[in-house]
């Protein structure tokens, strides 16, 4: 077993990094102050290749792996949770369904543009009264000659009015199963500007202030029958094996906020001075900061383990990686509130002002153990695997 | 359209600079960079190979790990890489460096030949205009736009006043400015093709036309007395008097240093 990253990765994480304290972080207050969608930064990352990391050379994508993606969520969210969770939704949630689930014709219809950037991606499967029970959706689709009519909202979507291309999930049938009625439930590929599809007002959150979040609203909203992204009926384990790949994004989003936050309390402590000497010097304040770091490095090595199970997946399509991205995002995502409320504690009155990065992390941080699965539901995912 | 890019992996000054006892920087010790002149430069060809789909081969001369500036400049963008070392060439100076460089260069076709206008850790800006006397080929240095129209050249050329527009036919060697351009990111894709990439590694067997009495350190008329870090400031004075006080003080100070 061998913990050393290869010479490729290393560089990789030089190119995030740079990038990251460049052109991400001296916005990263004004894009939280605002509530703006970093819209420039977009344009750089996909320049760059951000949007594209996992997805082979033919589809217009970089031909890395899931472990450089997860990487770029990290360095991104180091410094800025509102980029990590753009690339994170946009990757995971729409380009990679394409790239699983698509046909060639669709593959070749999106990605390439998905991962030059010159499209932006999102996904809709929650609803107002279907989150966690996804099997309460509401949205329908009905099939009316050569189109489906899509009637009905989701709600709480990320990249929501930014995005261009997004996988809805409706229902498109009841089906019986062990003589229950069940819904059918099915994917779709759905373009903006597609009449009928509109969007609903912007939320606003605690944090990741700067991601777009909206809710989308089909009213007999005509698609392509072509659209519909594999096989009917399959909507469910779609939206279920997407959301295991989703998890590990929104996993490195929480590694790389709580990494930022320890490292901008390291530089802190260093500063601050109390009773004629900085508070580094301190046995509280250094035994936290080990056990901050400690988890940090138990978190990263949980998120890096899914990404190379996924990784694995791709070659021989049977590796399953979902419950490895559900203990990743669970855990990473509790050490991402915990590792940033210690940063503010240990900025004390300084850690409660917005002008210190800490307070906007604790912030961004909580959302990490809400969306894309709950932490309840990680824990639903994890034992369900233990007691089957 | 071929482009020779000569680039130099240098200190990174942010993480201290470390000697050898003979003077010379201890290279292997010390965190590094892609000179930003250089880096500039491969900018600039890299423009032109967007715009003209000319191939670009960055060559340096160093250590066995300035193989990873070469990675970095494929990552980038570049075509090739070309590594010159050998325990022969350590210790060289400007003359030494631009007659290995030449040599090699040399074994390649080329129209155009991009150099940084100097490194951050010798600031000489002479190996450039030297390896263009080795070649025997024009020098434009101090570049701070390039156009290429048919097989000329046409160079922005900075003073600290003004500026020339020169043209040249190719080939020809253009030193760079850092204010050339703003360089462009690695891509995640690009590392992952240039790790994998072959670098192709010269030693002193495969330089061209030139004599031993010019490598390395013995070939090197540059001796170096001493050398140092930037000399570090002290933390100061800090008084604390009311502002009339404050005045005739720092009067008194500047005085006594005879500034004033």
């Amino acid at each position: 077993m061998d913990f050393t990253l290869s010479k490729k990765h290393e560089m990789a994480r030089t190119l995030f990094r740079d990038f990251a304290q460049n052109e991400v972080k001296p916005l990263a207050q004004e894009v939280d102050e605002t509530e703006c969608f970093p819209r420039e930064t977009v344009e750089k990352m996909a320049k760059s290749g951000f949007l594209g990391i996992p997805v082979p050379k033919e589809y217009g994508g970089q031909g890395c792996d899931p472990l450089t993606y997860a990487m770029c969520v990290e360095e991104l969210s180091k410094v800025c949770g509102t980029t990590g969770v753009i690339v994170s939704a946009h990757t995971s949630l729409c380009v990679d369904p394409i790239q699983t689930y698509g046909t060639e014709e669709q593959k070749q219809k999106y990605l390439p543009d998905l991962c030059s950037g010159k499209k932006l991606g999102a996904f809709g499967l929650t609803e107002p009264g279907a989150g966690t029970d996804a099997q309460g959706q509401q949205t329908k689709a009905v099939l009316d000659g050569d189109e489906w009519v899509l009637n009905g909202s989701k709600c709480f979507i990320t990249n929501g009015k930014e995005a261009d291309v997004y996988i809805v999930i409706a229902v498109t049938g009841i089906v019986e199963k062990k003589g229950r009625p069940f819904k059918e439930i099915s994917a779709f590929i759905v373009d903006k500007g597609t009449p009928g599809f509109t969007f609903g007002t912007k939320e606003k959150k605690m944090g990741i202030r700067g991601s777009s979040t909206y809710e989308l609203i089909f009213t007999d909203c005509r698609i392509p029958k072509e659209n519909l992204l594999g096989q009917k009926g399959k909507g469910f384990a779609i939206a279920m094996h997407t959301l295991d790949g989703g998890r590990i994004g929104i996993a490195a989003q929480a590694l790389g906020i709580a990494a930022g936050a320890l490292e901008a309390t390291i530089n802190y402590v260093k500063e601050r001075k109390q009773f004629g000497r900085s508070i580094a010097q301190f046995q509280n304040t250094q035994f936290q900061l080990a056990d901050m770091a400690t988890k940090v490095e138990a978190a990263r090595n949980l998120v890096y383990k899914a990404a190379m199970k996924k990784a694995q997946y791709q070659i021989d399509h049977k590796t399953s990686y979902g419950v490895e991205a559900a203990m990743a995002k669970l855990y990473a995502a509790e050490v991402a509130m915990e590792v940033t409320t210690k940063a503010v504690q240990l900025h004390g009155g300084y850690g409660y002002i917005r002008e210190y990065d800490v307070e906007r992390m604790m912030r961004d941080a909580k959302i990490t153990e809400i969306y894309e699965g709950t932490s309840e539901v990680q824990r639903m995912v994890i034992s369900a695997d233990l007691l089957k | 359209m071929k482009i020779i890019v000569c680039i130099k992996q240098v200190p990174d000054t942010k993480g201290g600079v470390k000697f050898n006892p003979d003077g010379t920087l201890d290279r292997g010790a010390m965190l590094t960079i892609m000179n930003p002149d250089d880096k500039a430069g491969l900018e600039a060809a890299l423009r032109i190979k967007d715009e003209t789909g000319a191939e670009v081969t960055v060559i340096t001369m160093g250590l066995p790990k300035a193989e990873d500036v070469l990675r970095e400049a494929m990552a980038m963008g570049a075509d090739k890489g070309i590594l010159v070392t050998d325990r022969v060439l350590g210790g060289a100076d400007t003359w030494a460096t631009s007659t290995t460089l030449a040599g090699a260069i040399r074994n390649l076709e080329y129209d155009l030949i991009i150099t940084g206008r100097q490194a951050i850790d010798g600031d000489t800006a002479q190996v450039g205009p030297q390896i263009s006397e080795h070649l025997n080929i024009p020098v434009i240095s101090y570049a701070e736009d390039i156009k290429v129209e048919g097989n000329s050249v046409i160079v922005k050329r900075q003073y600290e006043d003004r500026y020339h527009m020169v043209k040249a036919q190719m080939p020809c060697l253009i030193t760079a400015l850092a204010e050339l351009n703003e360089p462009r990111y690695m891509t995640p894709g690009g590392i992952f093709d240039a790790c994998d990439a072959e670098i192709t590694v010269w030693g002193r067997a495969n330089l061209v036309d030139v004599d031993d009495s010019n490598l390395g350190l013995k070939g090197s008329p540059t001796k170096i007395a001493k050398a140092s870090d930037k000399v570090r400031k002290g933390s100061g004075e800090k008084v604390t008097l009311d502002p009339a006080e404050a005045v005739d003080y720092i009067v008194g100070k500047l005085k006594d240093k005879h500034v004033i």
